[in-house]
């Protein structure tokens, strides 16, 4: 699977996964509500410092806005259409500088530090008769899924092409769902040969 | 019975997943208009799931993208996607799937096709455009009418998916009956 994690580490991959998410969180509060054009270009280029600062490889990883862009240029039309040019431009600005700021923790995480991160969130889940660690389970079952669902698909897809000649596209869909709900009956019973899903600690 | 909501929680967020990757259907009158298929993942979860694991699945997908999966349309993921201007749709998907399950489930005793259609138009465009209006009208800085002109060309592209929706419930709902979890439930 492509990942957006980059391999090659830098300052930035030694902070604790925690800090980060914290100081992101922070700092979308903190720029919420600010206002000022000078202000949120400065954020944006403190961010735009802090990618350089990086290397090439995150400066690299900008690219990843393209698909903003149309929606970009509709924003700053509408703000322009009202007569407010600045303002489109501290919005623009401050999505810029949070957009990439959040990306660049995303960068420079592991998944699974991520996740160590998060867990001590989950705890509550255990009051409920939930379970963490049954959380876990689906993310890796879902990471799982993922190319499983895919494989499915181009054989769907082959198959089709070979009968046609031309995409299945949208007609594949029916017998996709069928076939992976096929899959995932196969799964449950598999999990429950193996002694079921984590529980909470309350039974 | 736990695995089975569990894993199919799992399944419905990996289908998701996989429909945002999947290269562009090309749907015929919507040409030039970027439509992805993903957002049809949040009715399908919902119309087939039920409300609750309709909406779980929702929110896997939503946890492990935060974790930093490239999951959405396009290969977008990590953090950085809960920052666009498009984060209403975004968190919207877990609403879309809970309403559009709650309406399957309402409308059990009705044919599977027109449940499905209702379902995932009331679910799929009046429940996702309400979230994803306001929050490009948050982000976005714009007043909800501005924001409810920009989203207005993506309208028929949903309308399309919805129907699309509901031909796969009736197709599954011949085929496989017992995996429309939201009928038997």
């Amino acid at each position: 699977m492509i990942s957006l994690y980059l391999a090659q580490r830098t300052w930035l991959h030694g902070v604790p996964a925690g800090w980060k998410l914290l100081a992101l969180a922070l700092l979308s509060l903190i720029a919420a509500p600010l206002d000022s054009l000078p202000v949120m270009a400065g954020l944006l280029a403190a961010v735009l410092l802090l990618y350089a600062s990086l290397g090439k490889a995150a400066l690299a990883q900008i690219a990843l806005l393209r698909p903003l862009w149309p929606l970009f240029a509709i924003l700053l039309a509408f703000h322009w259409w009202n007569g407010d040019v600045a303002a489109g431009l501290v919005v623009l600005a401050r999505i810029l500088a949070m957009v990439l700021l959040a990306n660049a923790v995303t960068m420079t995480t592991r998944m699974d530090a991520m996740m160590d991160a998060v867990e001590p969130l989950l705890a509550p889940l255990a009051w409920f008769g939930g379970s963490p660690r049954a959380v876990a389970l689906a993310v890796a079952m879902m990471i799982r899924f993922v190319p499983l669902l895919f494989a499915l698909w181009e054989a769907l897809n082959e198959s089709w092409r070979a009968r046609t000649g031309k995409r299945g596209g949208w007609r594949l869909l029916a017998p996709f769902c069928i076939q992976t709900l096929r899959l995932s009956h196969h799964t449950a019973e598999a999990l429950a040969a193996r002694g079921g899903a984590p529980r909470g600690t309350r039974r | 019975m736990k695995d089975r909501n569990l894993v199919q929680v799992a399944l419905y967020a990996a289908i998701f997943a996989v429909l945002g990757l999947l290269p562009r259907f090309d749907l015929p009158f919507a040409a030039g208009v970027p439509i992805t298929a993903q957002s049809m993942g949040a009715m399908l979860a919902g119309v087939m799931l039920g409300a609750w694991r309709g909406a779980l699945a929702m929110v896997l997908l939503l946890f492990v993208v935060a974790l930093g999966a490239p999951l959405l349309a396009g290969g977008r993921g990590g953090l950085g996607v809960f920052f666009t201007p498009s984060v209403g749709f975004i968190f919207g998907w877990i609403a879309v799937a809970f309403v559009a399950g709650w309406l399957m489930q309402a409308l059990r005793k009705a044919p599977v096709f027109p449940a499905a259609l209702i379902s995932a138009v009331i679910g799929g465009i009046v429940v996702m455009y309400a979230f994803g209006i306001a929050g490009l009208a948050l982000v976005g800085g714009l007043s909800v009418m501005d924001a409810t002109k920009a989203c207005l060309i993506f309208i028929p592209g949903d309308a399309i998916k919805a129907v699309l929706v509901a031909l796969i419930a009736q197709t599954v709902a011949r085929g496989l009956p017992e995996a429309l979890l939201s009928r038997n439930a």
